[in-house]
């Protein structure tokens, strides 16, 4: 065997293994977007577009029973909780649920709320035709503020789920915090290093 | 880079310790690799008598638990990540060359930059504990979001597992050019020695899986500093999906540490057999399976997050499937030993130490395998028995039988035979009173990871860390009976082991030449 | 499984060594109280039965040669190195033991997803470090949190038979109902499990997951946070008692009555000694793990309170950092929302007038007039 050949030949390895180890750095990437997507079509994540419905049937022979729950990410005392915590439901009947945010305090702020659910393959059964998580609300300061939700039990919802859960937790946004008055400050420290 | 053989022209070569700073010798670099990774396994130990010293009766006596955490955390990166695989790196630099029959690794340069990229990781790793506020306690597997809590040392930890990465990237791309091109006239793919194949196949899960790890502590590194939000589900992110990534690195990372053990008992249980193994080819192919395998049953490290049933059903089945070619090699390595002509010199005891207990670790594989099961033993002291029986019963063990195994081709001397039995009765004894009864106190419910306990789990507790010292200790004995082989051992015969037919001991001299096979030797027959 | 003589010598031992009066030599799962649990327990068992007569097999293969053909005994080598046939029986054999073992475990996995209906849902929330419960009907919520007391720990005073598995507040279930669990967490990843109902769920924040048990006998299960949390994940225990539906019905109206009237007069001016001799209670059970006994602490991730900046200077920024958390250190949590005024008021008395000695303190009536700002 040729030396120069031979290190020619090396070469070549070397830089198609430097791709693949390229490739597998970017596919740690990808499996943002990928998981993202995945639970988009689970419907576990479902922020920001409202479903679609395909089945409106009625489905009166069964009850199904919805649980509301509500969980805040905050350290300044606001609270967001449902009105109802248990409701009785026929798959494919317009549901309408409220949740309510009340800010004690002197903050403005913007919040986002994300939804979650129990059992988590019930996700994709949820079907929201209007949601508060859709968009950040802007929370004014001495603020109680009624937040709802449109949605639909999905009739092909499993015959064994008696019982699903609906809970959100609310963030507030990094940053979009003020005061009305400004001789509070205080600080945000969630997830901040 | 220069060719391989460039540097026959030894006549200007430094000596002292520049000699190992700028050698590109494969069996320097070797050496080099297998000491490093020997004071890391010492390093790595004391932190694990630490956890032991701790965990030896109820109530807090040693520690604070924020620095126990630490303990249990670096305890898990060095011993991984600077303890044994290098020591298998270490391995393949001084024999994948001689066994193949080629005069030194294909970049030899590189070769040598990889090595000297480990110390300063270990540094930082270990100066990480000096940091404000200490290094992560996070344990090695680093979930998010804990690591975004964590001070400065943290940041120190990113930083060694980016250099490790590196090193081992290089590291394998090395291996795998030298194995596919570099081989002798004759030398075919399915003539290899199976510790080459091992190493090719782990080289390439190494390239494969440790840039999927650089990547998720970049993310992590990102949402601590940058304001970045992959883990935190504030920013629409989500913690799980930090699992995902690493464990998809994580669990080829196990076979990454398993495979080269493989490969070296298949080159002793043979020798020490005087007969060859059996089932060569079907030895390949469950290794090949073994790895592609790995690569799809990640998220049984992580079936708590909750995951849809399906999933959990998909997961359960593939991970199963890993019971049969690991199967296939214990029964061809009782096939090879049976009707050999054994004789159990030290290499040959390690070697049945790892068959026994790497059996009885893959056993508990197939109880954790089941989904229900494995649930209840999640995060229990079942799960640490399970993984030293694989990683130190299996990887460590092999280290130890290749050491003693090569030995006398390395250093032209032998060990102490007697002492090198010792150390093996020693260190059997040991493990499984160190980790026989870790099955009783994870099937009891003890969590890991906890710096003091219930009363109930104390008696085994103490058992445990009697163990892990005699352990310890013994581990101390080897260096020992391996600074007197080097100092004062007896000189090696040119064949010391009657069975071996690799070409390392065939077509070279005992202690093999600085120098081998500067002409490749002709295996055309 | 017979006690061998080691073990009765160790346990021996043990009897001589206070911290192992309670040892017991597990060897297997606590009997799990659930029928699922059982079942689980029952599948492990065959599995492990199943381990047994493989490892005879291949074990026994194993000591056979290495007892007769070894060189010693004059064994001569044989030289067969290839077989087909007997390579594809042992690819066959563990394929089909494989297949036998995934029916038991499949209809097992598929048991343990059950949607039903439940009868009561629980929410428990990972704190660092300590639980937070929440019965979403009832309306009953309350923290959870590790009741031995640091003493125990450090061995000042004898360990009790419920060493680090005992809380303030016990949750509290009737027996024979199925109970929902839903997990989250407020600061990184807890795991809510009881082995002797046989649930282990994580605990993720930003999601619920759900679990659901139903035990079918009374008792007081026990069991520990399963997911590194951080300093204190070995101190945040879980305790599930398990009552007769009447016990049951009349906790909660206990429950109810306590949160409807808070037990300190809100309006009361307190005395210096009062708060501070309350507040060291409080301090001992939520602040003494991170900032030490006498407020020493462990710089620099837990500051001392002793001649600490915040603790020694404007009264005001030491009740921000308390009920808001620290922006600077995350370690430091928000006790806002956990503590009462009262208790808020008493601690910030105790480490002021406690362990410092700065002079000044507040009423309850002027936490609760600083939350509303």
């Amino acid at each position: 065997m040729k030396a120069a050949n031979l290190d020619n030949q090396n070469k070549t390895l070397l830089r198609k293994l430097v791709v693949v180890a390229l490739v597998m750095f970017a596919f740690g990437y990808a499996m943002v977007p990928l998981y993202k997507k995945i639970c988009e079509v689970t419907g576990v994540y479902d922020l920001i577009k409202p479903d679609e419905i395909v089945n409106t049937q009625i489905d009166k022979s069964r009850t199904v029973v919805m649980e509301f729950d509500a969980n805040t990410r905050s350290q300044v005392g606001w609270e967001l909780v449902p009105v109802e915590v248990r409701m009785n439901v026929h798959p494919g009947e317009l549901v309408h649920a409220t949740f309510r945010l009340t800010n004690p305090t002197d903050t403005i702020f913007d919040a986002q709320a994300i939804p979650s659910y129990g059992p988590q393959h019930a996700a994709q059964y949820v079907k929201k035709l209007e949601c508060f998580c859709f968009t950040q609300q802007k929370i004014n300061a001495h603020e109680t503020r009624d937040f709802s939700v449109v949605f639909v039990i999905d009739p092909s919802l499993p015959i064994d789920v008696g019982t699903v859960t609906l809970s959100y937790t609310m963030f507030e946004i990094e940053g979009t915090r003020s005061t009305v008055d400004s001789t509070v400050e205080v600080g945000f420290r969630a997830f901040k290093s | 880079m220069e060719a391989a053989h460039d540097h026959n022209h030894d006549h200007h070569e430094p000596t002292g310790i520049m000699r190992y700073v700028t050698t590109t010798n494969h069996k320097d670099i070797g050496s080099m690799y297998l000491w490093f990774s020997f004071m890391m396994f010492l390093v790595g130990g004391v932190m694990a008598l630490v956890i032991r010293a701790e965990l030896f009766q109820p109530g807090l006596q040693v520690v604070e638990p924020e620095f126990f955490n630490q303990m249990t955390t670096l305890h898990g990166l060095i011993m991984v990540f600077g303890a044994i695989m290098p020591a298998f790196v270490g391995f393949a630099n001084w024999q994948i060359p001689m066994m193949i029959g080629a005069p030194d690794m294909a970049f030899p340069r590189m070769n040598n930059w990889s090595f000297w990229l480990l110390p300063p990781a270990g540094i930082l790793l270990m100066g990480s504990l000096l940091a404000p506020g200490g290094a992560g306690g996070v344990g090695w597997t680093m979930y998010a979001p804990l690591t975004i809590q964590q001070g400065m040392g943290m940041d120190m930890m990113i930083f060694a597992i980016h250099i490790l990465g590196m090193s081992s990237i290089m590291g394998s791309i090395n291996i795998i050019t030298t194995i596919l091109n570099m081989r002798a006239p004759g030398m075919t793919m399915m003539k290899m020695p199976l510790f080459v194949w091992t190493w090719l196949i782990t080289a390439y899960l190494l390239v494969a899986s440790m840039p999927v790890l650089a990547g998720a502590v970049t993310m992590t590194l990102t949402d601590r500093h940058f304001g970045t939000h992959f883990f935190n589900a504030a920013g629409g992110g989500d913690p799980v999906l930090y699992q995902h990534i690493f464990w998809f690195f994580g669990h080829p990372e196990v076979y990454i540490i398993a495979i080269p053990a493989f490969g070296v008992i298949s080159e002793v249980i043979p020798t020490f057999s005087r007969k060859p193994l059996f089932g060569y080819a079907s030895m390949v192919y469950a290794t090949g399976s073994i790895a592609i395998l790995s690569f799809l049953v990640w998220a049984h490290h992580m079936y708590t997050v909750g995951m849809p049933v399906e999933a959990q059903l998909y997961y359960m089945f593939a991970t199963m499937l890993i019971a049969i070619p690991t199967g296939v090699k214990v029964f061809n390595w009782v096939a090879t030993m049976w009707k050999g002509s054994m004789s159990f010199e030290t290499p040959m005891l390690f070697a049945q130490g790892f068959l026994f207990l790497f059996t009885i670790g893959g056993f508990t594989g197939i109880v954790l395998a089941v989904t229900p099961i494995d649930i209840q033993l999640h995060d229990t002291y079942y799960v640490v028995a399970h993984f030293h029986y694989v990683m130190v019963a299996g990887a460590l063990f092999a280290a130890f039988a290749g050491v003693y195994y090569w030995l006398p081709k390395w250093i032209g001397k032998m060990y102490d035979e007697r002492l090198g039995k010792i150390h093996f009765w020693l260190s059997l004894t040991f493990f499984n009173v160190t980790f026989f009864v870790q099955h009783f106190l994870g099937l009891a419910g003890m969590p890991r990871r906890i710096p003091d306990y219930a009363l109930q789990f104390a008696d085994w507790n103490m058992v445990s860390s009697i163990g892990a010292f005699g352990f310890g200790l013994s581990q101390v004995f080897f260096l020992y009976v391996l600074l007197k082989a080097i100092r004062s051992g007896e000189k090696a015969p040119e064949m010391p082991w009657e069975g071996a037919t690799t070409l390392e001991w065939t077509h070279l001299p005992t202690p093999a030449p600085y120098h081998s096979f500067e002409t490749p030797p002709d295996l055309r027959s | 499984m017979k006690v061998s003589f080691g073990v009765r010598v160790l346990s021996m031992l043990s009897a001589l060594t206070p911290g192992l009066a309670f040892a017991e030599w597990n060897l297997n799962f606590t009997p799990a109280s659930t029928l699922l649990g059982a079942e689980i327990q029952a599948v492990h068992d065959l599995v492990m039965w199943i381990i047994v007569v493989i490892s005879i097999v291949v074990f026994g293969a194993m000591f056979w040669s290495i007892l007769k053909h070894r060189k010693s005994v004059g064994h001569k080598a044989a030289n067969f190195h290839e077989n087909t046939t007997i390579e594809i029986i042992w690819t066959v054999i563990p394929i089909v033991i494989l297949v036998a073992m995934a029916f038991p475990a499949t209809r097992l996995l598929l048991a343990t997803r059950d949607s039903s209906a439940s009868d009561i849902t629980i929410k428990a929330t990972g704190y660092q470090w300590r639980w937070g419960y929440e019965y979403l009907d009832e309306g009953v919520k309350f923290y959870s949190t590790l009741a031995t007391p640091r003493s125990q720990i450090d061995g000042v005073t004898e360990k009790t038979s419920t060493y680090l598995l005992e809380v303030d507040n016990p949750v509290v279930v009737p027996v024979g109902k199925k109970i929902r669990i839903l997990t989250t967490a407020n600061d990184v990843i807890h795991s809510w499990a009881v082995p002797g109902l046989a649930v282990k769920q994580d605990a993720i924040p930003g999601f619920i997951r759900d679990i659901a048990f139903k035990a079918e006998t009374v008792g007081t299960y026990r069991g520990q946070c399963s997911e590194l949390c951080g300093k204190e994940h070995g101190f945040m225990p879980i305790v599930v008692e398990v009552v007769s539906e009447e016990d049951y019905q009349s906790w909660i109206q206990a429950k109810l009555t306590v949160a409807g009237a808070p037990s300190f007069d809100p309006n009361k001016s307190y005395s210096v000694t009062e708060l501070v001799a309350a507040g060291e209670q409080v301090y001992n059970a939520n602040c003494v793990a991170c900032h030490q006994a006498g407020g020493v602490g462990m710089p620099p991730t837990f500051p001392a309170i002793k001649g600490g900046k915040i603790a020694t200077g404007s009264i005001q920024g030491h009740l921000d950092i308390i009920l808001n958390g620290s922006a600077k250190n995350p370690m430091m949590a928000a006790w806002g929302p956990i503590l009462s005024d009262m208790d808020l008021a008493a601690v910030i008395a105790y480490q002021r007038n406690g362990i410092n000695s700065t002079g000044d303190f507040l009423q309850p009536a002027d936490i609760a007039a600083a939350r509303s700002e």
